[in-house]
């Protein structure tokens, strides 16, 4: 787009750059450059390595091997503040700023004009002010900056950003949370920025935005480059494929695709029937149906809207339009307890966040569930807890087989099974899995899948959510397709339909 | 707040000596029996029990009896903090219900009998009880933090029981009401009795039902427990509630042994002694793994040192200062950083070289 290209030395220079933590290399000598006057996306999928890349650029992360130039001159941050003072300043995803300082003073923080060795306010404001006029932000400095939507919070924070005069700004993720109208503005700033010779790092999972504003792009995969491309040689079903990996798992002699050939759907009444359901700020109103026995894949990227969906399905969060039916019966659900009661079990993709209570035992999180559904009173006997613990660990092959220890000590597909086991202890006719092989090993993955294609045969329903087409198509009958928070399609499974289907409708929106 | 407590030092230290060392009471049972040690030594006599007029007698009877207020106070206490909350209006519940039962024994035309006394303890239950109900709103719909959702009835409640008193110490003489505080019962104070029976009924409560496990579940991780349908607020409503209930509890045994309802003294700092207690215990401010043991024994320390702040013939004035010591020091060999550096320097092993992977 630009003639950055050419522009000789890049202003950031990483080669070679690995890091490691205990059990995973999160980054394997991963090659970075960044030029003046370019938007440079980093691409890739979740757990690509993209946020240990940005953290080791900034120095939130000491780097295990490699080297980091700026401006020709190695470099290694020991922290944010001191890679601030060298010009590389970075916006987090989630808005890094005091709500309830004002506009002002969130701006100028660390950086305020002094007077007689006290702040001066009123030079504060003005310089504020610049800044923000500067951004093509018209707003009062002295204003609260919690009174202020996001969009313009995310420009509040490149202004400040932009105080140190930096040479490279990383934007992480900066339109997550943004409308469309917000990200053209955005984008304005950025473009603006871009023209003064600033180079610009944009990570972000929406694909359009990435072409819309990007030069070249870096796509990472697995903690490894992939490659580098300008943006305008690459096609958008090149880059999909390429963030999500063609490698085929090792897998054992799941006959699963055989038996899909024939969809469960036919002639009975679905589990549950979504019309026109959604929820602002999560996913755009879609229709769903999934039906007794069947499996129904969410294909997407990251951020694509797929756990948006998912949650409205468990009573996570609430719907503000549409309807569901459950079992052919309007139903309601106003928390995941009421989900529960109908035997709906929702697996979140946020394991940590809302899946281990790392302090209790493997044998607690496994009847957590089951007993929260009875109520505090009725505590399960100890001689069932023991039998449905047993079974579970037995059947999902829980290591190590012991349910005092604590869930926290366990490797994540370990815990994994386990919340799989607290679902399938309350015996759910609807399972909801949201990324349930995400970032654990091949064998786990293996057995995980397995159980899935079983509790379907045995006539479950199953929402099965991951970024690994792969997955998805092995698994189920139907595939929904998602994309930048809306469901663009859906399409039926069979041996003819390929990951080559499932990308071009990603990559394409549903148009074609 | 954090959302969990660092994992425990797994010191490898050998050997059955390693395991009780590692006990998570074995820090505080271990400063308990030093002060009971240091008081002996002082007097000699200190831990003889005694026969008088039937009943048991000596200091150790003394600091179960006295700790008996403060050990229903740290039961509700725990429950709320385990679930990451806080309770600072007990101290004012306490005067609260103090002085709705000795006022209605004062008023009443037959101040001396069981009946009366029977009477004025259930309105004093039952408005702590409300009042623990109110805070559990307040936190639990309301969505008030804990801190802030009490500290309305700490300040409120004092000028609550002065209202009652109408500002005055009111003092009633009721024998069967007096029991509660000042009598025995199979030698052993009722007051002491009653507190270690409502630790048996909490303990049964929150170990024999799965009270426990939500309680800490919530406590731990209230995303994950809101989706697997555990009813966070039910169960945070809960212990306030239960908490409420105790203090009034806890008011009813301070009126009835002194006699005398104080609104602008009684239970006065006793939020901040509960705190301690459970702090002692082990259990985390941050939430979660909650020890009832842990807080008997939080509560014991700090009655003894009371005691021994008298015994040792220091002015009871600065009484808090030794209790922020023992504070201080039982709370920092509690600590995973500080127990870590005491095994190092035990050890005498220098700590290992970082490997960088090169």
């Amino acid at each position: 787009m630009t003639s950055s290209d050419a522009a000789g030395r890049p202003v950031v220079e990483m080669t070679g750059i690995s890091i490691e933590f205990p059990g995973v290399k999160a980054l394997d000598q991963v090659d970075l450059r960044l030029f003046a006057g370019e938007v440079h996306a980093l691409m890739g999928e979740n757990g690509a390595g993209k946020s240990t890349l940005i953290k080791a650029l900034t120095g939130v992360y000491g780097i295990d091997s490699g080297e980091i130039l700026v401006d020709g001159a190695p470099q290694r941050f020991s922290g944010p503040g001191e890679a601030q003072a060298a010009g590389v300043a970075t916006v987090y995803q989630e808005v890094n700023l005091c709500e309830n300082l004002t506009v002002a003073e969130n701006i100028m923080l660390g950086n305020e004009p002094r007077r007689f060795g006290a702040i001066d306010w009123r030079a504060t404001r003005r310089r504020a002010a610049e800044h923000l006029a500067t951004m093509g932000l018209d707003i009062d400095p002295s204003s609260s900056l919690g009174s202020h939507s996001i969009a313009v919070q995310q420009l509040v924070a490149i202004s400040r950003a932009m105080v140190v005069d930096a040479k490279v700004l990383v934007l992480d993720e900066p339109t997550s949370s943004l409308d469309a109208d917000e990200v053209a503005r955005l984008f304005t700033v950025v473009r603006g920025l871009r023209d003064r010779g600033v180079a610009i790092l944009f990570v972000s999972h929406f694909i359009e935005q990435v072409y819309e504003i990007s030069d070249r792009m870096t796509v990472l995969r697995n903690g490894a480059r992939v490659g580098e491309f300008p943006t305008a040689e690459i096609t958008r079903a090149e880059l999909v494929s390429r963030m999500i990996g063609r490698t085929m798992e090792v897998l054992d002699d799941l006959q699963v695709r055989t038996e899909h050939t024939v969809d469960p759907a036919q002639g009975s009444t679905p589990f549950v029937r979504a019309v026109g359901l959604g929820r602002r700020g999560g996913v755009r109103p879609f229709d769903l149906e999934v039906y007794p026995g069947q499996v129904v894949g969410l294909a997407g990227l990251l951020g694509s809207g797929r756990t948006e969906l998912a949650r409205l399905l468990a009573g996570a969060d609430r719907a503000d339009s549409g309807s569901l039916e459950l079992q052919g019966r309007p139903a309601r659900l106003r928390n995941p307890r009421a989900a529960i009661g109908h035997r709906i079990a929702f697996s979140s993709e946020d394991r940590k966040g809302e899946g281990v209570v790392g302090d209790l035992t493997v044998r607690e999180n496994i009847v957590l569930g089951l007993q929260a559904d009875r109520g505090w009173l009725r505590r399960l006997p100890g001689k069932q807890v023991d039998e449905i613990v047993d079974r579970y660990v037995r059947a999902l092959n829980i290591r190590p087989a012991d349910p005092d220890a604590l869930l926290r000590n366990l490797s994540g597909g370990n815990q994994q099974k386990v919340l799989l086991a607290r679902w399938l202890a309350t015996a759910p006719e609807l399972l909801l899995l949201d990324e349930p092989t995400r970032g654990i090993d091949v064998g786990a993955k293996a057995e995980i899948q397995r159980l899935v294609a079983d509790l379907a045969a045995r006539g479950m329903a199953v929402l099965f959510i991951s970024a690994e087409l792969e997955e998805v198509l092995r698994l189920s009958h139907r595939v929904a397709v998602m994309r930048d928070r809306e469901k663009v399609g859906e399409l039926t499974n069979g041996p003819d339909v390929g990951v080559d289907d499932v990308v071009e409708l990603i990559a394409s929106g549903g148009d074609h | 707040m954090s959302a969990t407590s660092p994992a425990p030092s797994r010191a490898p230290s050998s050997g059955r000596l390693g395991t009780v060392v590692r006990h998570h009471l074995f820090w505080p049972v271990a400063a308990l029996v030093l002060l009971l040690a240091v008081n002996t030594v002082f007097r000699p006599s200190f831990l003889r029990v005694s026969i008088l007029d039937g009943h048991l007698f000596g200091s150790p009877i003394d600091i179960l009896r006295n700790c008996a207020p403060l050990m229903l106070v740290a039961l509700g206490m725990t429950l709320v903090i385990a679930t990451r909350g806080i309770d600072l209006s007990v101290g004012a519940v306490v005067a609260i219900a103090g002085a709705v039962a000795l006022t209605y024994i004062a008023r009443s035309p037959d101040p001396g009998s069981a009946g009366t006394a029977l009477t004025a303890m259930g309105i004093a239950l039952v408005l702590a009880l409300a009042l623990g109900t109110w805070n559990g709103f307040l936190v639990s719909v309301v969505g008030i933090q804990p801190i802030i959702a009490t500290l309305i009835l700490m300040t409120a409640g004092r000028g609550i029981a002065m209202l009652i008193t109408q500002g005055q110490i009111t003092t009633v003489t009721s024998a069967p009401f007096k029991t509660l505080g000042a009598g025995f019962w199979l030698g052993l104070p009722v007051a002491t009795l009653v507190a270690f029976g409502v630790f048996a009924l909490v303990a049964v409560l929150t170990r024999r039902t799965a009270l426990g496990m939500l309680v800490e579940a919530v406590g731990i991780n209230p995303s994950a427990s809101r989706l697997a349908g555990v009813q966070a607020r039910t169960i945070v409503w809960t212990v306030f509630a239960l908490s409420g209930l105790f203090s009034g509890l806890a008011g009813l045994v301070l009126a009835s042994n002194v006699m005398a309802a104080d609104a602008n003294n009684a239970g006065l700092f006793i939020e901040l002694d509960a705190i301690l207690a459970v702090v002692i215990g082990g259990t985390s401010l941050a939430g979660g793994k909650f020890s009832l043991s842990g807080t008997f024994v939080g509560v014991l320390i700090i009655a003894t040192l009371s005691l021994t702040v008298t015994n040792l013939g220091i002015s009871p004035l600065v009484t808090p200062l030794f209790k922020a010591l023992v504070v201080a020091a039982v709370t920092l060999l509690q600590s995973p950083v500080m127990r870590r550096k005491l095994a190092e320097r035990t050890r005498r092993v220098a700590p290992e070289p970082k490997v960088v992977a090169r």
